[in-house]
């Protein structure tokens, strides 16, 4: 089985993702004896070019979390592979794996709780320098004064603590942190959604600007639709832990084919006053993971399920140039 | 029509947290209140109904009427009254609207004894009412669950169907939906919109979610600074924004289908209240401030019927 080729791979992937399938046991009691298994990641295949952005949307436990925690290798996958740069990450050795996760940086939605309020600017910064590296005090205080450049801080920033600066300055703080050993792959989760209105437009050019000054690869996960629209060339739907659209970012946020992207993308309620929108509110919830429905997991939800999606669980297809999992195409 | 007229002046400290605000509502209109955190929306809400955190805020001067009567200068008996028959609130996070130790059926039939009389069965099946007009699925058994056994958006209905129990004049909706998933929220706004039509109350809608905005309010006011800058019907404030905040703000959020390298940055950072400086509050960060921005505050002027501004590119030299 190979990953869908749907998504616009020019270059080589950097990232590709192959059935990747997340179960968590569920225990309860003394005894710890099993009362369920929760799918929060089933079989799911993404890859992302280098020097590009996929963006992940979906709500809360469609299991874009998991999917991020894979990556950055805090939770080992059930199934499937994660292949990074072509290589097996999980099939490689200690050292090698020490690689990979040094490759692989993160950036979190709040950066009051991301930033140890005792520790100076300087040292939140050169923490992973003095982890990972074998740079001596004089090189790391140079590289932490060219990173706070990069990110548009004054090096004079290095000496104080986060206390002392407003919500994007932080969030520029964790950038910085990010690219301390200048990652292939940054995974960005909300990384905008704690910061005003105003302050998130710097921010997210920032990253742009970023992207093409070093060619780093975002994964961004996010639940403003617009922005992951706005900064990925391929967006992945998730609902409860499958992939049900995958394609061009343009494609997909302007013609949505999976009646749950349409439904998504219909309730973001966009700034333009006359962009015609489909009239789908959905009814309900959506379903405990714990018990998903039979069939198409969407079908309890969905306004135009067919007979066959209480019982068939619709496969991946390629249509209009992108990935759909739904039984209408 | 029925008219809610405000204009209040708080002092939380040395800092005017609302200066000045003032705004005109009728029935059965939404009026959308945006602004970013610390520009005094929430405050505005919380000295309409009189509960702002006291001793450090005060509400020093203006006046807010509902159906003519001025809510600042009655007691505290009375406000009691009118707090959740007359003006409702629902707040962001419903946990911190519901008591956790009660069950939801408990906490309806409270407000339903104290203002309506209602005792008993009389009350249990009036909540009932409520929440099935909330669209809460087997109300009669919800009755009996506690908050945590809800989701948010469950929960933020239960505590949507409290509010309407009045049925209220005005209700303050303040980011009710920002803790909901998208196609929940999308739900409960068109929830909100059908009990308004169904119960014609006024509603203050706060929000930093201007697309929200778009589709659900008459009119907006957008406030920075403790200030309203500039306030209009939606179509002609989206259409024709005037102010350069207002400008700002919608040039900065990105566009589907329109797809640019970079946004329209605003630079520099929120005011912080406490060294505000003198004039406008927005000319550190103005793209088009002049001398005279720094020195004096700019008036508020129409510029179009209802659609008016505080800034001194709209008036005339």
């Amino acid at each position: 089985m190979s990953p869908p080729e749907a998504s616009a791979t020019n270059g080589a992937a950097l990232l590709e993702v192959d059935g990747l399938t997340k179960h968590f046991v569920v225990r309860r009691g003394a005894l710890g004896w099993s009362t369920g298994l929760v799918r929060a990641v089933d079989a799911i295949s993404f890859s992302v070019a280098r020097g590009t952005t996929l963006g992940l949307v979906g709500e809360s436990g469609c299991g874009k979390t998991t999917t991020s925690k894979l990556i950055l290798g805090l939770e080992r996958p059930t199934a499937g592979a994660i292949r990074f740069e072509g290589r097996n990450v999980h099939a490689l050795g200690r050292a090698a794996e020490r690689e990979y996760r040094r490759s692989v940086q993160a950036v979190f939605q709040d950066p009051y709780a991301s930033l140890d309020p005792r520790m100076r600017v300087g040292s939140i910064v050169a923490e992973p320098l003095v982890i990972n590296t074998n740079l001596d005090a004089a090189a790391r205080r140079r590289r932490v004064a060219e990173l706070l450049d990069v990110v548009g801080l004054p090096e004079r920033a290095a000496t104080l603590y986060p206390h002392e600066f407003s919500g994007g300055q932080r969030q520029r703080i964790a950038i910085a942190r990010a690219l301390a050993l200048s990652p292939k792959l940054i995974v960005l989760d909300e990384p905008v959604s704690a910061l005003d209105v105003s302050i998130r437009a710097q921010v997210l050019n920032l990253l742009t600007d970023l992207q093409k000054r070093l060619g780093v690869t975002y994964l961004f996960i996010a639940h403003d639709l617009a922005a992951v629209a706005h900064m990925s060339r391929t967006i992945a739907v998730m609902y409860l832990g499958r992939i049900v659209e995958l394609g061009d970012a343009d494609a997909v946020a302007l013609s949505p084919k999976h009646p749950y992207t349409r439904a998504l993308f219909a309730a973001a309620m966009p700034v333009e006053l006359d962009t015609p929108r489909e009239p789908i509110t959905l009814s309900g919830e959506v379903p405990s993971p714990l018990a998903p429905p039979a069939g198409c997991r969407f079908h309890p939800r969905c306004p135009l399920a067919l007979d066959r999606c209480a019982v068939e669980d619709p496969a991946p297809r390629i249509h209009e140039g992108r990935l759909v999992a739904c039984h209408l195409y | 029509m029925r008219e809610l007229r405000t204009h209040l002046v708080t002092r939380w400290g040395t800092v005017r947290a609302v200066d000045g605000v003032s705004f005109a509502l009728g029935e059965a209109e939404t009026l959308g209140l945006v602004g970013e955190s610390g520009s005094g929306k929430s405050m505005t809400c919380l000295s309409i109904v009189r509960l702002v955190p006291r001793p450090a805020a005060r509400i020093v001067g203006g006046e807010v009427r509902v159906d003519g009567e001025d809510l600042l200068t009655k007691s505290e008996r009375e406000m009691q009254r009118v707090r959740g028959r007359k003006v409702a609130m629902i707040l962001q996070d419903p946990m911190s609207s519901l008591n956790p130790v009660f069950s939801v059926g408990m906490q309806i039939c409270e407000p339903l004894g104290l203002y309506h009389g209602l005792r008993g069965g009389a009350a249990v099946s009036r909540a009932a009412e409520l929440l099935r007009s909330v669209r809460i699925p087997s109300p009669e058994t919800r009755l009996r669950a506690f908050p945590h056994q809800l989701s948010g958006g469950m929960r933020q209905r239960v505590v949507g169907a409290m509010a309407i129990a009045g049925p209220p004049r005005l209700l303050i909706a303040d980011e009710p939906t920002t803790s909901l998933d998208l196609t929940i929220q999308a739900q409960y706004l068109a929830l909100l919109k059908d009990l308004q039509s169904q119960h014609r109350f006024a509603m203050i809608f706060v929000t930093h979610n201007l697309g929200i905005v778009a589709h659900t309010c008459d009119r907006v006011a957008v406030m920075y600074a403790g200030r309203i800058v500039e306030t209009g019907p939606v179509r002609r404030l989206f259409r024709t924004p005037a102010h350069p905040y207002t400008r700002a703000l919608l040039g900065s959020i990105p566009r589907f289908g329109a797809r640019r390298d970079t946004l329209t940055a605003i630079a520099g950072q929120p005011p912080d209240l406490a060294t505000l400086p003198p004039g406008c509050a927005f000319a550190p960060r103005c793209p088009d401030v002049m001398p005279r921005c720094r020195a004096e505050a700019p008036p508020e002027r129409a510029i179009d019927g209802e659609h008016t501004t505080r800034c001194w590119l709209h008036v005339p030299a």
